[in-house]
């Protein structure tokens, strides 16, 4: 189990490492490096500068300076906000974020399974029908249309829930946000959930359990949602990459300070190492959670051997 | 155990007999009602697109200073009011339709060329290079690509070209391992058999044997790519950095239609639902046409 | 005494988007204490789907009528938690394909404790302790071990093995075994089948064996039904019915089965034709299509299953073959 986990740490390695390569490569391919907005600078100050971020060096040894640096957590400062570097700025937004994202994936994936197995259960019912068209709009419906509509519904007309805002993280202010942040995933892990599930009823072996004369209850928990999961499982890496990209627009349409707000903020204002610095932490998020998901699934199928 | 012997001579074998797949594809996508109802509705919105200048008398980019955030309005042929800058909703919301559907077909085109070329090429030649090649394709699948989309855009300018291609690039994935897979069953079957023994070169093999038998899938495929091209695009405008002023796109028009929601919520609604609805008319037509070309898999 | 099992006109309709399969129709018979029932039919001639049926298992499109007694009370239609109570402990089956009908995702130990523990109300360890004697009952070595293992750690043969161990935890006085060892090799078949016949001599269990392969029957049973198309063509002693089998199917199955008495060049026969449509059954004789015998009166006139010995029955319209 260890070894297979460390094997799957090595080979995460190159994706890793080919992440950082694309963002170094394309900052230096960018026209006019990082300073182009600054161009009437005399040359002697540009000069510095250049220095000041080593610049000056040739490629290669710029590429292992930047490499180094990240390793040891180093992106570098930020070229908009002068008084902080791109690291500390991470680490700032990060715990909200990860309290959004979080949040989002544990009910995508606990309302998803449990609305999945309901409609499998009652396939081609009023209530499947119900669950796959609600899940189908759920998917269909992007998050940054998803988000105004709530928004406008439950904040405006209603006025249950306050309009925008984080107001420290309280449960009133995270409620839309939450909510807009997991429906798409919701509907995807209940749609997969589904027909994993309606695969699995078929199955001959849960005509075993069904003939063993077991409840129905432990039939379907124990002995359907473990296989029917395994698919799910395998949707989760994919699920957490589209919560982060989502929380991107969800952290800006309700002006919630993490990551995904400075990311926005960064892109608007070419301040390239936090964009790049964001970009590289999340590659690293994503491969990590996939590896999580790789060793999750290994204990779920005891078909995967560990060699 | 209850396996049905059809008997021969019955009622489906004769309907089936001497026609294509194709035909038979079609057939079925006809009876699909969702489908169907989806291909007219898409279809009006791409004429309407088309050809929205000449279904509104008011330009585009025409601001009128005396309808400032006007409400629908029929008598002045604001059908869907007018945005912050007084300008018609109507004509606009076409026009970010133009724009959508283009990003929608010309990086779809993109990522069609891309990929199959790549997942034949992985499927065909097989061993080490189909090995080397797809462990590429999945150490590209965990990069987050929508942020080095937006890295792009940041380094090199908001293009519109470089935001097509860009899209286009970074959704062949799916499209190149649909098409490996089609490939290496195809590599099996006889008639390409017979075309490697007759002596046919590598490259006609896969021009004229495999890649138009790997068309199914592929147009399936098709049809689910172009709303999530046009979903990036749109969630990249949304941000305001894709499509800029004067030009606009669904994404930019929700994106300031949410800003003002609470005031002219019209500038919201209309836009949203148009992208809405796009997005739906895709997804039921490529699941339309994944049933009728694979009725087994249901 | 009362039978354990009596089924009457049982019948069996599936509701396909084609139309309605008629996969059993009007099938009635007994399976005493202690018998040995074997039960021969092409696959789709419904011999399945009656114990499918009896053991409430049909797909949610099928549906089943007439009457099934088990120990004289009606058990068609029960509710699943009173049906529970029986299946899986007075009566289970087993079932054709060992490597897709145990569980892959759970231990062996887990997919048999859990029957004693519904069952019985046994404690975790005393239905393990259970289940390791029931494992080397059917012959698994180093059961104590191997019974933490996954079902893709075990062979076909061993599979089967566990499951025919898993129906007989709750010493049920029916088990259905249908075609046990059809996906096993042949090898692995004898043993098998050995194992059934053993466990039978040694317990009283009535065992139904549903199979197509007439040896199988040969060797191990009392009595035997031949289906075609979803009814009884012909029931009797196995002995009987081997010497003289009065239905022209039977004996067509008969002489399309390898004989070890015969000599070694002899020609294997074969019925031509196929079975009839279950959605369109002839209103004649099923077998009519394809009988050497066939009369008049067979196209017309469906033949009922009729007394023809003192155990003997056939649905047949000619006094003898």
């Amino acid at each position: 189990m260890l070894r297979y986990a460390v094997k799957r740490m090595l080979g995460a390695l190159p994706t890793l490492f080919l992440i950082i390569t694309i963002a170094f490569f394309m900052m230096r391919l960018a026209p006019g490096g990082p300073f182009d907005k600054e161009r009437n600078l005399p040359a002697q100050v540009e000069a510095n500068l250049n220095k000041a971020y080593h610049l000056d060096e040739p490629l290669p040894q710029q590429y292992l300076r930047y490499v180094g640096n990240i390793l040891q957590g180093d992106f570098g400062p930020s070229f908009q906000y002068k008084d902080f570097s791109v690291t500390e700025l991470i680490w700032g937004g990060f715990p909200v974020s990860l309290r959004l994202g979080g949040l989002a994936i544990l009910f995508a994936f606990g309302i998803g399974v449990a609305l999945g197995t309901v409609a499998a259960l009652n396939q081609n019912s009023l209530t499947d029908y119900l669950v796959m068209g609600t899940a189908m709009t759920g998917i269909t419906i992007p998050n940054f249309v998803m988000a105004p509509l709530l928004t406008l519904v439950f904040g405006l007309y209603l006025s249950w829930l306050p309009v925008g805002g984080w107001g420290g993280g309280g449960i009133a202010h995270s409620v839309l946000p939450i909510v807009a942040l997991c429906l798409p995933q919701v509907a995807a892990i209940a749609r997969l959930t589904r027909g994993s599930m309606i695969e699995v009823l078929r199955s001959n072996f849960m005509r075993t359990a069904r003939a063993k004369g077991l409840p129905e209850r432990v039939t379907i928990l124990r002995h359907g949602l473990k296989a029917a999961m395994l698919p799910v499982v395998s949707y989760l890496g994919p699920a957490v990459a589209s919560i982060i990209t989502g929380s991107v627009i969800i952290e800006q349409i309700f002006g919630i300070p993490g990551i995904g707000r400075y990311f926005v903020q960064a892109a608007l204002n070419r301040d390239y190492t936090l964009v790049m610095g964001v970009t590289i932490f999340y590659g690293v998020l994503i491969i990590l959670f996939n590896l999580l998901v790789d060793l999750l699934y290994g204990l779920l199928d005891p078909k995967v051997r560990y060699d | 155990m209850t396996d049905t012997a059809i008997p021969p001579g019955t009622a489906p074998t004769e309907e089936f007999a001497g026609r294509s797949l194709w035909a038979d594809a079609w057939r079925r996508l006809m009876r699909n009602r969702a489908a169907m109802a989806s291909i007219v509705i898409l279809a009006a919105i791409a004429l309407a697109s088309i050809f929205a200048p000449w279904l509104s008398p008011h330009p585009y980019d025409e601001i009128y200073w005396d309808q400032i955030d006007a409400p629908p309005n029929f008598a002045l042929g604001h059908y869907f009011g007018t945005d912050s800058n007084g300008r018609d909703l109507f004509v606009r919301t076409l026009y970010g339709g133009r724009m959508s559907l283009m990003v929608g077909l010309v990086a779809t085109l993109v990522s069609l060329v891309i990929g199959v070329a790549y997942g034949a090429t992985a499927g065909f030649i097989g061993g080490r290079v189909d090995a080397v090649m797809m462990r590429f394709v999945d150490v590209l699948y965990s990069l987050p690509f929508i942020f080095f989309v937006i890295l792009l855009t940041v380094m090199f300018g908001r293009h519109l070209v470089l935001i097509f291609v860009a899209i286009g690039a970074i959704s062949w994935l799916d499209m190149a391992r649909i098409v490996r897979g089609q490939t290496i069953s195809l590599k099996r079957k006889e008639f390409v058999e017979a075309a490697v023994a007759g002596g046919v070169s590598s490259f006609n093999i896969l021009r004229r044997h495999i890649i138009p038998n790997t068309l199914g899938p592929v147009v399936v495929y098709v049809t689910l790519t172009v709303p999530q091209v046009i979903l990036t695009e749109s969630f990249i405008s949304f941000l305001g950095l894709g499509v800029q002023e004067p030009n606009t796109s669904w994404g930019v028009l929700i994106s300031e239609g949410a800003r003002s929601m609470e005031t002219t919520p019209w500038a919201l609604i209309f836009p949203a639902t148009f992208l809405a609805v796009t997005l739906f008319c895709f997804n039921f037509i490529g699941d339309g046409l994944r049933d009728a070309l694979d009725p087994r898999d249901r | 005494m009362e039978p354990v099992l009596s089924i009457e006109n049982l019948h069996t309709r599936f509701a396909t988007p084609d139309g309605l399969v008629e996969a059993v129709n009007g099938v009635s018979f007994t399976v005493g204490e202690g018998e040995t029932l074997g039960i021969v039919g092409e696959s789709g001639s419904g011999k399945s789907q009656i114990f499918i049926s009896v053991m409430g298992l049909l797909a949610a499109n099928g549906r089943a009528s007439g009457s099934v007694r088990f120990r004289g009370h009606e058990i068609l239609g029960l509710p699943r938690k009173q049906l529970n109570r029986i299946r899986g402990a007075r009566m289970s089956m087993i079932f054709q394909d060992p490597m897709t009908s145990l569980n892959p995702y759970l231990t062996i130990a887990r997919q048999m404790t859990e029957v004693l523990i519904a069952h019985k109300g046994s404690s975790r360890a005393e239905a393990r302790g259970e289940a390791i004697a029931m494992l080397e009952r059917v012959q698994i070595p180093e059961a104590a071990r191997r019974i933490d293992m996954y079902p893709h750690e075990f062979s076909g043969g061993m599979r089967q093995r566990v499951m025919i161990a898993m129906a007989l935890l709750c010493k049920p006085e029916l088990l259905i075994a249908d075609e046990p060892t059809t996906a096993l090799d042949v090898t692995v078949q004898a043993q098998i089948l050995e194992l059934i016949g053993a466990l039978q001599r040694a317990s009283n269990t009535a065992i139904v064996l549903i199979t197509h392969d007439l040896g199988v029957i040969a060797g191990l049973c009392d009595r035997v039904l031949v289906m075609y198309a979803g009814r009884v063509v012909e029931s009797g002693p196995v002995r009987d019915i081997f010497r003289d089998p009065q239905h022209p199917y039977t004996a067509g199955l008969l002489r399309s089965t390898p004989r070890l008495d015969e000599a070694a060049g002899a020609r294997l026969s074969t019925i031509p034709g196929q079975p009839p449509n279950l959605q369109r059954l002839p209103p004649g004789c099923a077998f009519y299509e394809r009988c050497a015998h066939r009369e008049a009166i067979c196209l017309d006139d469906r033949p009922e299953l009729r007394r023809i010995g003192e155990e003997r029955k056939k649905a047949c319209h000619l006094p003898h073959l």
